[in-house]
């Protein structure tokens, strides 16, 4: 190793770089959450003070819990999100195995046809799909954001993963068929597990966009029974008047659960990285 | 059981052939090797036979069956891959059970078979590690117990030595000949590597761009060789490719000489050329020489040789028998 990487002075540089953009980003978030716990007075008062003594107050929870139906938020999110994001990594890691694997005809323009979705906005074809789900009687249902969040992350999910199979060992492959493995196992035993952290990664930029949109809740599936969390924070943003108390509360409780499978999903990030496949 | 026909067998890859016509006859228990520069389709060639690739054209046969619809599990086949393949989540031991698992083979008939190969290549410290805990030598070991548990009566090999080095080359070379006794199957393997091909083989076949150009045993293809590509590629140091009528030759358009069939003197010869470097292997010794008319040459000598560079010397052929003659086509003229 050089001397040049251990220098300190280059060393304190980059953790101030690295520290300085983590405060950046944390901050609206601190922000968020400090004052989930304050007042009403106090969010005006003192925006950036820490929820102590008097300014500390439990109301906007309290009012996120009795008016709504939070936590049928919560889960229909979670329904949406989770079962989009499985849809995605199966559907993109076989399609991206198809391209990936097999010689056929049209190979390279049905992967240019596919990875096409990521410099086209869905939100461009909003209507057609309103018109789409008002035929299929799929509006206000879980499946119509569903549907479409799996369209808008597969084209993603296809181009990262096709490119990662194209590195795994071909002889590994073989070595599968000639012991018998049907082309299913091979996928799903071997190939699979060595793209794991591809799989991680394409799941943390799946899911974030997911569980964060606001656009199609409010257009396909704003009724009552399949509201989402960002949808139902919206409630407490009037016209006139907003109640901060219950949006920073929902916000802050709506921080958790994605939190939790980004957690997740940057381990197996970490943990996919070993093996010992071939030399 | 264990013979292989290849009949007519073409290859393209889109536009591009990559075999051509490719016949070949193996006897069950024979051990054959493709040799061929890279790039020749030795590995193409044998994925064919392993039904890892389809063929454009022509027939597979193996115990006189033709195979060609036939997947490659089915094939009665096993293979050896350069880069040992071993599936990385397995131990040592569900990597060797694997073929035999999915092919619904009784719990302690595996065992049995999984322990007689284990045996076999030394291979019972490591049965419960995985592949990512083992050397690379011991990685190959592996792999070539894997194919040894499904006794295939074809076994294909695809430069199982390369990723090792001189020292394991030359121990896991001496295993896959005893396996080749012990075991009496036919085995069919890739090699880049000439002394591999000389040692192992009962049979050698000469691949140079998509063709065959000559099958037969080491010896004979020392020998005799047919053309000028097979003079060259078998041997080393390469043979010495002079022009015929750079040195007074009538009848024939090239000549050529082995290194190890040429003899030195300092007084008279039939040619002349300068040492331009000498080498001393401690067995036998290389020297270069730069002739006039006919370019450089190499002389193998036995033992040690001492001359200067600069020096005049003369070179004969040992005897005349030594001395191919090639004609404008590249072949060999008897
Ligand atoms: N999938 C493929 N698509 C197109 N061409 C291919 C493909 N696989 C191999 N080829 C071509 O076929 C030819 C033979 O390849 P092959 O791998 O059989 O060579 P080889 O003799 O095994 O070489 P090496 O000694 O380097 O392994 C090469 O020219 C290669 O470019
Ligand atoms: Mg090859």
């Amino acid at each position: 190793m050089s001397k040049a990487t251990h220098s300190p002075l280059r060393s304190i540089a980059a953790h101030a770089i690295l520290l300085t953009y983590t405060v950046i980003a944390l901050f609206p978030v601190f922000v968020i959450i400090i004052n989930s716990f304050k007042s009403k007075k106090a969010i005006f008062g003192a925006p950036l003070s820490l929820p102590l003594g008097d300014a500390f107050s439990l109301i906007g929870y309290e009012t996120v819990f009795k008016r709504g139906d939070f936590l049928l938020y919560f889960q229909n999110s979670l329904m949406v999100t989770v079962a989009s994001l499985v849809l995605v990594l199966l559907f993109g890691a076989m399609a991206a195995f198809a391209l990936s694997e097999y010689r056929f005809r049209l190979n390279t323009l049905t992967g240019l046809y596919l990875a096409l979705g990521i410099m086209i906005p869905i939100r461009l074809g909003t209507v057609a799909i309103l018109q789409l789900m008002v035929a299929s009687g799929l509006v206000n249902t879980l499946w119509a954001l569903i549907l479409v969040y799996t369209a808008q992350g597969l084209p993603l999910s296809i181009f990262i993963l096709s490119e990662f199979m194209r590195t795994v060992s071909d002889d590994l492959k073989n070595a599968g068929r000639i012991d018998g493995m049907s082309e299913y196992r091979i996928f799903f035993r071997l190939v699979l597990p060595l793209v794991r952290p591809a799989m991680a990664t394409v799941a943390v930029f799946t899911m974030i966009p997911i569980w964060n949109d606001l656009w199609f809740p409010l257009i396909l599936a704003p009724s009552e029974a399949t509201k989402t969390v960002t949808l139902g924070a919206q409630m407490f943003i009037g016209q006139f008047q907003t109640d901060w108390n219950g949006v920073l509360s929902a916000l802050a409780l709506a921080i958790l659960p994605v939190l939790i499978l980004y957690l997740i999903f940057s381990r197996q990030l970490i943990r996919g990285i070993t093996s010992g496949a071939v030399k | 059981m264990g013979s292989l026909q290849l009949n007519h067998v073409n290859k393209s890859f889109g536009a591009t052939q990559v075999l051509f016509d490719i016949n070949l006859d193996v006897a069950d228990g024979e051990f054959v090797i493709f040799v061929g520069p890279s790039g020749c389709g030795k590995s193409t060639l044998l994925r064919i036979i392993a039904g890892l690739e389809d063929s454009s054209g022509g027939e597979v046969r193996i115990d006189g069956s033709r195979v060609d619809a036939v997947p490659p599990a089915k094939r009665g086949i096993a293979m050896v891959f350069q880069t040992y393949a071993l599936y990385p989540h397995l131990t040592v031991k569900e990597n060797m059970s694997a073929g035999l698992k999915q092919a619904g083979t009784p719990r302690d008939q595996i065992e049995a078979q999984v322990a007689e190969a284990s045996r076999m290549l030394s291979l019972d410290p490591y049965l419960q590690r995985r592949p990512a805990e083992l050397s690379g030598g011991q990685r190959q070991r592996v792999a070539i117990g894997r194919a040894v548990v499904r006794k295939p009566s074809l076994f294909l090999f695809d430069e199982p030595l390369s990723n090792l080095d001189a020292a394991l080359r030359v121990h896991t070379r001496l295993e896959i000949a005893r396996l080749h006794r012990e075991l009496t199957a036919t085995m069919v393997y890739v090699t880049h590597d000439q002394v591999e091909a000389m040692t192992l083989a009962d049979k050698i076949v000469v691949m140079n761009a998509g063709r065959i150009e000559q099958v037969g045993s080491p010896m004979a293809l020392y020998n005799n060789p047919a053309n000028l590509f097979v003079a060259g590629f078998i041997g080393s140091p390469q043979m010495n490719f002079l022009r015929a009528a750079a040195i007074g030759m009538a009848g024939a358009e090239t000549i050529g000489v082995r290194p190890e069939h040429l003899t030195l003197s300092k007084e008279r010869g039939d040619w002349a050329g300068k040492v331009v470097h000498i080498e001393h292997l401690g067995a036998d010794t290389n020297v270069y020489l730069e002739t006039e008319k006919a370019g450089m040459v190499t002389v193998r000598l036995f033992g040690e040789v001492y001359h200067d560079p600069g020096e005049t010397l003369w070179m004969s052929p040992a005897e005349q028998r030594f001395v191919y003659r090639f004609d404008a086509a590249g072949k060999v003229m008897r």
